[in-house]
């Protein structure tokens, strides 16, 4: 990167020391260790019990920890208007998205969390744009816009080995962004105390903590759950967001079988609707669609008190941005023998192109810390 | 006064446990329900917001409560707390009544904190709210609600309009408000600063109000001033130590001071007044309440030096610091001389236990008064104190009321539709003394019945109205 970086990207990875976020979330938290009426309600006060010292690792491991869940505010005896003012799950939302911003990989891309992830956002628009103009350019109109039905009709506009480089590099390339990340938020959340006393190969709490990631268990205020819209307890926003989830996971699977019959079986796509791979695919991207669009919806309906007002912008690119992949896929899907599939292909790519690039640094990296912060909450329920 | 017409069948005046679970059972009945709540909308629930967890009997372990607690222990528990004067027939009400609790919160919507959680503290007495007393005001709110009972808040009683022994009109900043039955479920008067100095002089000055500043009695009030039999005494207030420098009001559980026996207790003239190791149970919050109300000021200050700070439970404020005892003590604005006299003779005076290590075998020998545990030296600088006032809980004071919630009136018998539950009749079963959770337990069975009697009221006044109809 040519230039200074911005003064606030530089300052933001050292220590969280004198930051404002960071004072007033050890101030609200150790109100939290000496009340403790909301220990029943999810992993983060029992781990905030475990560390009375709140040190800016702690800090960083319990907004982490925090699933965002709300209903610990309007439980909460000393919420505002009381004078102790305590908003834990908006000052912890605040600092999960600053740890972002401090462990991103490489440092200086850590200015795609400044303003509210709006640069996610317009960026995600760019590429999806840049890459359809592109195909626009290097595909002759005539290949373009006529009907393709026959075996590798998709790769008449993108070659097979472009899409698949073009694909694995740029996953490849999140997936190392965000490993990076990681290391360097488990090295900051570690306990000086704990690191001398780990006790052999942790597989159970391995296995807990992807029991607790993959089923949301946090998320349910205890049980009866979580204050989605307002105070009532609510089960919408983990239904959808297992939806969005395994949406996803299933698109993935998906691409995997088509792996699958392009190399094993020698067959070559577009496959036909009651094959693995669109039965797979069609699964996972209405099971996106939906839950883009009830979390969308909830965004929009929701009471934004226990929100952090500046990351909200995030939120809503990422669930666009899924939106647009699911939604340009089953568009594709459905008009893949028409003049428009090869469009309709572009603009596909193109966000899949952007939700690869862009994973490492928007909202869509929460799954990761998340999954590292459930992990040494295990590992810490484990040693008790 | 402008007159409102608007009239129900039950009218329950107050906004914590006692008064929304009348409000639910008056409704359930299928009475129409109006609550006022003197407070605002996010002060609801009065000190029912504060509450963790109630007590309640059950034969074996439970959802929420491990092992067992039988009747018989729950009535020896209460009467030895109070030491006697308790009514018996609202004890044997409260004991039977409180097992029907836990099934009772869940029908309405109210979640429990399972007992196999891992994070609560052992309790066979008590069941938790799931997320606290928060959780617990907020979910019977939406019951009410959902049973069509209108809530007002910000609109408190002041006075009843009286036909006889009967209640026509409650008496409101907004006007009359007619109801067929009243359920009084609006607390005690400890809140208001004027009506404690009244009894208690003006060491009342130096208390602090750990609740709703909304429990101001006017009503209570008013009800003993027009006939109803007092019960319990003015002048004994449930307190516990506090932190001197927290708010006024509603600092709830925060503002407590735990680490007495980690150093010593001292007075603006550096003197010692009480063995702080004798007491190292849960009970120590309340007995240094009580005797915090008669140091000078009413303000001891805890004194602890670096190791005793180190092992001193987390508190709401800063411990006031400073490298050597002179410096504290002038930070304190506390005799410095006799700070050190007392810190010289205490520290002196200390005897290891059998175990050397131990610390809460080590007592003071030929000190008075002694410490007889926890007995530390105070040395290791920095050094460092919480200013602790006496906080205020609850006044054990009310009106008295027979098993059905009935108000007792003066020239014997009772008020005919009028219902007290909740902190306003507590004193008939804790005249003096406490046992934890026990006033969300009086609130919620006591609130019960007491919705359900002015429900019968109306269902009564019902019935009469159609057999007249019937015959014209």
């Amino acid at each position: 990167m040519d230039g200074p970086e911005p003064a606030a990207v530089r300052a933001a990875p050292g220590p969280l020391g004198a930051d404002p976020v960071a004072a007033e979330a050890r101030r609200e938290l150790a109100i939290c260790n000496i009340c403790n009426y909301c220990n029943g309600l999810c992993a983060v006060f029992a781990a905030a019990e475990r560390r009375p010292q709140l040190t800016a690792g702690d800090l960083d491991h319990l907004a982490n920890l925090c699933h965002h869940c709300r209903s610990c505010l309007y439980d909460c005896q000393y919420a505002p208007p009381h004078a102790f003012a305590v908003n834990l799950p908006r000052v912890l939302a605040r600092l999960r998205w600053s740890s972002y911003a401090r462990f991103a990989w490489p440092r200086s891309l850590a200015a795609a969390f400044t303003d509210g992830g709006r640069r996610v956002g317009s960026l995600a628009a760019g590429l999806v744009l840049a890459f359809t103009l592109a195909v626009l350019l290097a595909v002759p109109p005539a290949v373009l816009f006529a009907p393709h039905r026959d075996p590798g009709a998709f790769y008449r506009i993108v070659p097979w080995w472009l899409m698949v480089a073009g694909a694995s590099l740029t996953f490849a390339a999140a997936l190392l962004a965000i490993g990076a990340s990681l290391g360097r938020f488990w090295r900051a959340t570690t306990p000086a105390a704990h690191s001398t006393r780990r006790a052999g190969t942790p597989y159970v709490a391995v296995i807990r903590a992807a029991v607790d990631l993959l089923t949301l268990r946090n998320q349910q205020g205890g049980g009866p759950g979580c204050a989605d819209l307002d105070h009532r307890p609510s089960r919408w926003r983990r239904y959808l967001h297992h939806a969005l989830f395994y949406g996803f996971l299933l698109c993935f699977a998906a691409t995997l079988a088509a792996a699958g019959y392009h190399h094993l079986l020698g067959r070559v796509a577009p496959y036909p609707l009651l094959s693995v791979p669109v039965l797979l695919g069609t699964a996972g991207g209405l099971g996106m669609v939906a839950g883009c669009l009830g979390l969308l919806w909830l965004r929009r309906r929701e009471d934004a008190t226990p929100t952090d007002p500046d990351s909200r912008g995030a939120d809503s690119a990422a669930l666009w941005l899924l939106l647009a992949v699911a939604g340009t896929g089953l568009a594709l899907l459905a008009l893949r023998a028409t003049a428009a599939m090869g469009l309709l292909l572009a603009v596909h790519l193109g966000t899949v192109l952007a939700l690869f690039l862009l994973l490492p640094y928007g909202k869509l990296v929460h799954g990761a810390y998340r999954g590292a912060a459930l992990l040494r909450d295990a590992l810490e329920a484990r040693r008790r | 006064m402008q007159v409102r017409t608007r009239a129900s069948d039950v009218l329950v005046i107050g906004g914590g446990a006692a008064a929304l679970a009348a409000a639910i059972e008056a409704a359930c009945a299928g009475a129409s329900v109006d609550l006022l709540d003197q407070a605002p909308a996010w002060l609801r629930g009065g000190n029912t917001r504060h509450s963790r967890n109630f007590r309640y009997t059950h034969d074996g372990p439970t959802a929420f409560t491990p092992d067992a607690y039988t009747e018989a222990q729950f009535r020896a528990e209460l009467l030895h707390a109070t030491g006697g004067g308790v009514d018996r027939a609202l004890l044997d009400v409260l004991v039977t009544a409180s097992a029907g609790l836990p099934d009772w919160l869940v029908g309405q919507g109210v979640a429990l904190q399972q007992a196999g959680d891992g994070r609560l503290p052992y309790s066979r007495k008590t069941a938790f709210f799931l997320g606290g007393g928060m959780a617990a005001v907020r979910a019977l709110t939406d019951r009410a609600l959902a049973l069509g009972v209108r809530i007002q808040h910000g609109t408190g009683v002041d006075a009843l309009r009286l036909d006889g022994r009967r209640v026509t009109a409650a008496l409101t900043h907004a006007g009359e408000i007619t109801a067929g039955a009243v359920v009084l479920a609006c607390g005690g008067a400890h809140a208001d600063p004027s009506w404690l100095r009244k009894h208690l002089g003006a060491a009342a000055s130096g208390f602090i109000n750990r609740g709703t500043p909304h429990a101001r009695g006017e009503l209570l009030l008013w009800l003993l001033a027009q006939g109803a039999v007092p019960v319990g005494d003015p002048a004994e207030l449930y307190l516990v130590a506090v932190d001197a420098r927290s708010p006024a009001d509603d600092g709830g559980i925060l503002t407590r001071i735990r680490g007495m026996p980690l150093g010593i207790v001292v007075d603006r003239n550096g003197r010692r007044r009480f063995d702080e190791g004798a007491d190292t149970a849960s009970t120590r919050y309340s007995r240094w309440g009580q005797r915090l109300a008669a140091y000078p000021d009413q303000t001891g200050w805890l004194i602890l030096d670096a190791a005793g700070l180190r092992a001193a439970p987390a508190a709401l404020y800063p411990p006031i610091q400073a490298s050597g005892t002179r410096a504290l003590a002038e930070a304190l604005g506390i005799d410095a001389a006799g700070l050190a006299v007392t810190l010289a003779g205490y520290n002196a005076s200390i005897r290891a236990g059998a175990d050397p290590a131990d610390a809460a075998g080590c007592s003071t020998q030929d000190l008075y008064p002694p410490k007889s545990a926890h007995a530390r030296p105070i040395a290791e600088p920095p050094f460092a104190a919480y200013p602790m006032r006496p906080g205020v809980t609850f006044a054990h004071y009310g009106v008295a009321v027979d098993a059905r919630t009935r108000v007792a009136w003066r020239d014997a018998g009772y008020l005919d539709n009028a219902f007290a539950a909740g902190m306003i009749m507590a004193a008939n079963l804790i005249p003096r003394g406490y046992v934890s959770g026990l006033a969300v337990t009086i609130s919620l069975v006591f609130g019960r019945i007491a919705g359900s009697e002015a429900a019968g009221i109306a269902a009564a006044a019902q019935a009469r109205q159609r057999g007249r109809h019937g015959r014209a």
